[in-house]
């Protein structure tokens, strides 16, 4: 049955906002400022998108805690966590103005934690040089999402919520408009927009243990690729090491990195603090080698260098991973984190409130007396869609991404508190790169009703099987094919997870779904399966070609990192055929002014001159 | 591992009965967990919120045995095998379908609070705020907007005064505001005319459902009805605490 598409629900905007975390929220807040019409969709209620679950904070080189921070040194750290794979704009444009985007969340009424003094107070996180993350006790991404939401519905935004973009629609190159369905209702709508900007976070669902909610499909990646964007370093998934792993029921649930920043120390079975085993050569200048050394510096002799907890993610995620397999993990195959005999009581339900409810509640631990048991979980895509580190554009005009959904910016490792920072950054940018884009444009665009109809039939395919593939059940199948595209990798394993996606690709053409299409999870699962394939299957053949171990990638076959590799990034793209091609692009030679800094010593950056 | 009998509220606007289920539960779960697991292995269409899975979204309240609660936070070993449990929407907001409900209005009752407004910045951009006078402010801005305390509150449930008072959640993101050591707004008038403060009789049941332990009525509500009470019956009382609030933050800078 083919339908007239006058007869869609039609909403006309300049500008169409897809996502309403800190990205999407601070991208619509600037469209609305540069007085575009801004319209904003959701999955889910404004104000639940996955910031609201962030805990330790927003990166930013505030220099409120040590006046020896700049955004040099920041944007070091970022390079150095990233294994210098980062793109250098994005990495520059991000340190420069972190610090400026988070003041501004503050006159417009969030509360951080203060200093002494009565400024932002910044708590150390792994691979930040410096205390840098502007926090709000563990709650710093509720603070954001709700300031921002708080402003936001002042500013003349239209927001809908429930509402699951499915497609972008082109007019011939250019964006032209979105099709989406309300979850109310089932009911399909359409929107008009001279410009799109992605902002739908990451693809943790991919895997079985995550911290991520149902929300993480990877709908913006897939949408954005379908239009014919580049994804690119997809290779790199980050593991956070301190995932809860009992009991099961929360497996996987975060344990923030700011138990660690607040003192926190990691432990195997034998009760030895393992950390100081594993300080790969790049960081030992930087990291206490003993733990009177890493005491100093918790009791704030700023002489002493950071404990060895503090390392970036990868090498810490890949430490406990290592004694498990040792036989020296905890009791529930990961390893024990202790800050009860760290901290005090209340100091711990003070800095720490939600940690301790989470563990009290969850797992009837009290965290101020016990320990925790943690283990690696798939939190965060450094990988995703490709764009113009000037701009925010993709490479399909009036395309735009900001936040999660985006790769580039951290390279092959995120470092924990820069990616709030990067949704305030990038969101604000791409709003002003929306702006310049529609400004320019010198005619009219029109949607293609062939295209809508197609979408139409796809959408509603698994509704009228009489039978078929239960959703749920493929997506524990793709689940459990990731599990060879783990923390570290085979490229056997590898190639036997691409085979595997191959196959599940027929049984998704035959996806069935009970009920109607009203607020049904069934269905809505089952429109989800694709994104996910296409970000599993981008993550597989990315990690695939990259024959090196570098940051949150690892190759067992390929141990260490390779020179020639160093100067590498992977792209994928939808090919004429369907099929996904990917291509190894050489970076640009860095400018030289960035290339400096990256490299320098630390001495050189801390005097505080200001470029 | 055990068996639990579970009744589940299922329909939509138009109608709805409670449906039995039976299913295993394992050890450490939590309600949502089970609706979940019902949800994949015999009801794929049933209708639930949720995101975070640890308490710090607020999607996943409803009523567990007539006590609103987030299913998220609620483990099944306060539960005896024995126990039926019930499970049902909010029961003060529309139906949509089975445990979804619609909390539209909620969304509404935040646009009518004056926003905030900052006093000026010092020269160099920055603001100062003592640890101590953020605290409080603080404490309301845990919110998580579950609306379970809008779901108890006699005012909205029983004598659906939706019209004339926003509820709970809404007066605590007023105090927030009021609170606010930087904030320059003056939101009393408001405060009794459009966000209803006089319908509030301080029974304390908001209190009781809060799932992040805020202290809703007796930190939050109770200040705004003074503050209101003092406004409109001594006025002179008001000024000069407004006055010298000012000249504590004068002298502070
Ligand atoms: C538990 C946890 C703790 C964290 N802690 C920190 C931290 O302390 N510091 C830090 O820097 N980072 C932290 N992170 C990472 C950080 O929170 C996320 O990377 C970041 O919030 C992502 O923001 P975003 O705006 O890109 O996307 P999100 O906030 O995830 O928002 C995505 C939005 O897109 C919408 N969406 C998705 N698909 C569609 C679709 N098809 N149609 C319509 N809408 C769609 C969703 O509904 C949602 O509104 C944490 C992450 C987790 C999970
Ligand atoms: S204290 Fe006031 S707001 Fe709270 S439940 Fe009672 S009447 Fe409602
Ligand atoms: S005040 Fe408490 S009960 Fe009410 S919405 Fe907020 S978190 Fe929920
Ligand atoms: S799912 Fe987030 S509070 Fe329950």
């Amino acid at each position: 049955m083919s339908i007239d598409i006058n007869e869609i629900e039609t909403f006309d905007h300049d500008v169409v906002v897809i996502g309403a975390g800190g990205a999407g929220l601070r991208a619509a807040i600037e469209c609305s400022a540069q007085s575009l019409n801004t319209g904003m969709i959701c999955k889910s209620l404004l104000g639940k998108a996955h910031t609201v679950m962030a805990e330790g904070g927003a990166a930013a080189s505030l220099g409120h805690t040590d006046d020896r921070d700049n955004w040099k040194v920041h944007f070091r750290d970022t390079m150095r966590g990233g294994k210098f794979l980062n793109q250098w704009r994005m990495a520059e444009l991000h340190a420069r103005h972190a610090a400026d985007r988070v003041r501004e969340l503050e006159e417009w009424g969030a509360v951080f934690d203060r200093t002494a003094d009565g400024y932002i107070n910044q708590r150390p996180f792994g691979g930040h040089r410096y205390p840098r993350l502007a926090h709000t006790g563990d709650r710093t991404g509720l603070e954001m999402i709700r300031t921002l939401q708080d402003h936001g519905i002042h500013q003349g935004i239209h927001i809908h919520q429930e509402c699951t973009a499915l497609k972008l629609l082109k007019d011939d190159a250019r964006i032209s408009g979105v099709f989406g369905y309300w979850r109310e209702t089932g009911r399909f709508v359409l929107f008009r927009t001279k410009a799109v900007i992605m902002s739908t976070g990451g693809a943790g669902k991919c895997w079985r243990v995550t911290s991520n909610s149902w929300e993480y499909t990877g709908d913006g990646m897939e949408m954005a690729y379908m239009a014919g964007a580049e994804l690119i370093d997809m290779e790199f998934a980050q593991f956070h090491p301190t995932g809860m792993i009992w009991p099961l029921s929360v497996r996987g649930i975060l344990v923030t990195e700011g138990v660690r920043g607040e003192g926190g120390v990691l432990q195997n079975s034998d009760g030895d603090r393992f950390m100081f085993n594993y300080t790969p050569e790049r960081f030992k200048e930087e990291t206490a080698d003993s733990p009177e050394e890493a005491q100093k510096w918790l009791d704030g002799d700023t002489s002493a260098r950071r404990p060895p907890e503090l390392l970036t993610r990868d090498v810490v995620a890949k430490a406990i991973l290592n004694e498990v397999e040792e036989g020296r993990g905890s009791e529930h195959g990961g390893a024990y984190l202790d800050i009860a005999s760290r901290r005090d009581p209340d100091y711990i339900k003070r800095k720490l409130p939600s940690m301790y409810h989470q563990f009290k509640e969850l797992a009837e631990v009290d965290i101020t007396k016990e320990r925790m048991e943690v283990g690696p979980t798939l939190h965060y895509m450094m990988g995703g869609i490709a764009v113009d580190g000037e701009t925010q554009m993709t490479s399909v005009p009036g395309l735009f991404a900001c936040g999660e959904c985006t790769g580039g910016m951290h390279g092959a490792n995120r470092l924990g508190g820069n990616s709030l920072s990067d949704l305030l950054v990038f969101g604000w940018l791409s709003g002003l790169g929306a702006k310049e884009y529609i400004s320019q444009l010198t005619r009219p665009l029109s949607i293609d009703s062939d295209d809508v109809e197609l979408a139409r039939h796809a959408a509603v395919a698994p509704l009228n099987r009489e039978g078929g593939e239960n959703p749920y059940v493929l997506h524990e199948e793709l689940q459990s094919i990731m599990n060879d595209v783990n923390i570290v990798r085979t490229g056997a394993g590898l190639q036997r997870a691409i085979d595997a996606i191959e196959e599940l690709k027929p049984k998704l053409d035959n996806i069935y779904a009970v009920g109607s299409s009203q607020y049904n999870p069934g269905w809505n699962q089952a429109l989800s399966m694709r994104p996910m394939m296409i970000v599993a299957e981008a993550v597989a053949r990315s990690a695939l070609i990259r024959e090196e171990s570098r940051g949150a990638h690892t190759r067992l076959d390929f141990e260490g990192e390779r020179e020639e590799w160093g100067n590498i990034n992977i792209v994928v793209r939808n090919a004429e055929d369907g099929s996904m091609e990917v291509e190894q692009f050489t970076r640009d030679v860095p400018p030289e002014h960035l290339a400096e800094i990256a490299y320098s010593n630390l001495d050189d950056l801390e005097g505080g001159i200001h470029v | 591992m055990s068996k639990h009998t579970f009744r589940i509220w299922r329909g939509d606007s138009s109608s709805g009965e409670f449906v039995t289920y039976r299913t295993e539960v394992d050890e450490g779960m939590v309600v949502l967990d089970v609706l979940h697991r019902i949800q994949s292995e015999q009801a794929g269409d049933m209708a639930l919120r949720w995101n975070c899975k640890a308490g710090k979204c607020g999607s996943c309240g409803m009523e567990v045995n007539g006590k609103p609660r987030l299913a998220c936070m609620t483990r099944m070993n306060t539960y005896s095998d024995q126990e039926v449990i019930t499970v049902q929407p909010m029961r003060t907001f529309p139906v949509i379908k089975d445990l979804v409900c619609d909390v539209s209005w909620n969304y509404e009752q935040n646009k009518k609070i004056n926003p905030f407004r900052p006093s000026s910045a010092q020269s160099d951009g920055r603001y100062i705020m003592s640890q101590e006078d953020v605290d409080r402010v603080q404490e309301f801005r845990k919110c998580i907007e579950c609306y379970l305390c809008q779901d108890v509150c006699h005012v909205l449930r029983d004598h659906k005064r939706q019209d004339v008072f926003v509820g709970p959640r809404f007066m605590i993101r007023a105090a927030g505001l009021e609170m606010h050591p930087l904030d320059t707004e003056d939101r009393i008038g408001m405060i009794r005319d459009e966000l209803g403060s006089g319908y509030c009789n301080i029974t304390r049941c908001c209190t009781d459902v809060c799932p992040e332990n805020i202290t809703i009525t007796d930190n939050g509500i109770i200040p705004l009805k003074e503050r209101v009470a003092d406004r409109y019956y001594d006025p002179v009382i008001w000024l000069t605490t407004k006055i010298s609030s000012a000249i504590k933050t004068t002298l502070k800078n």
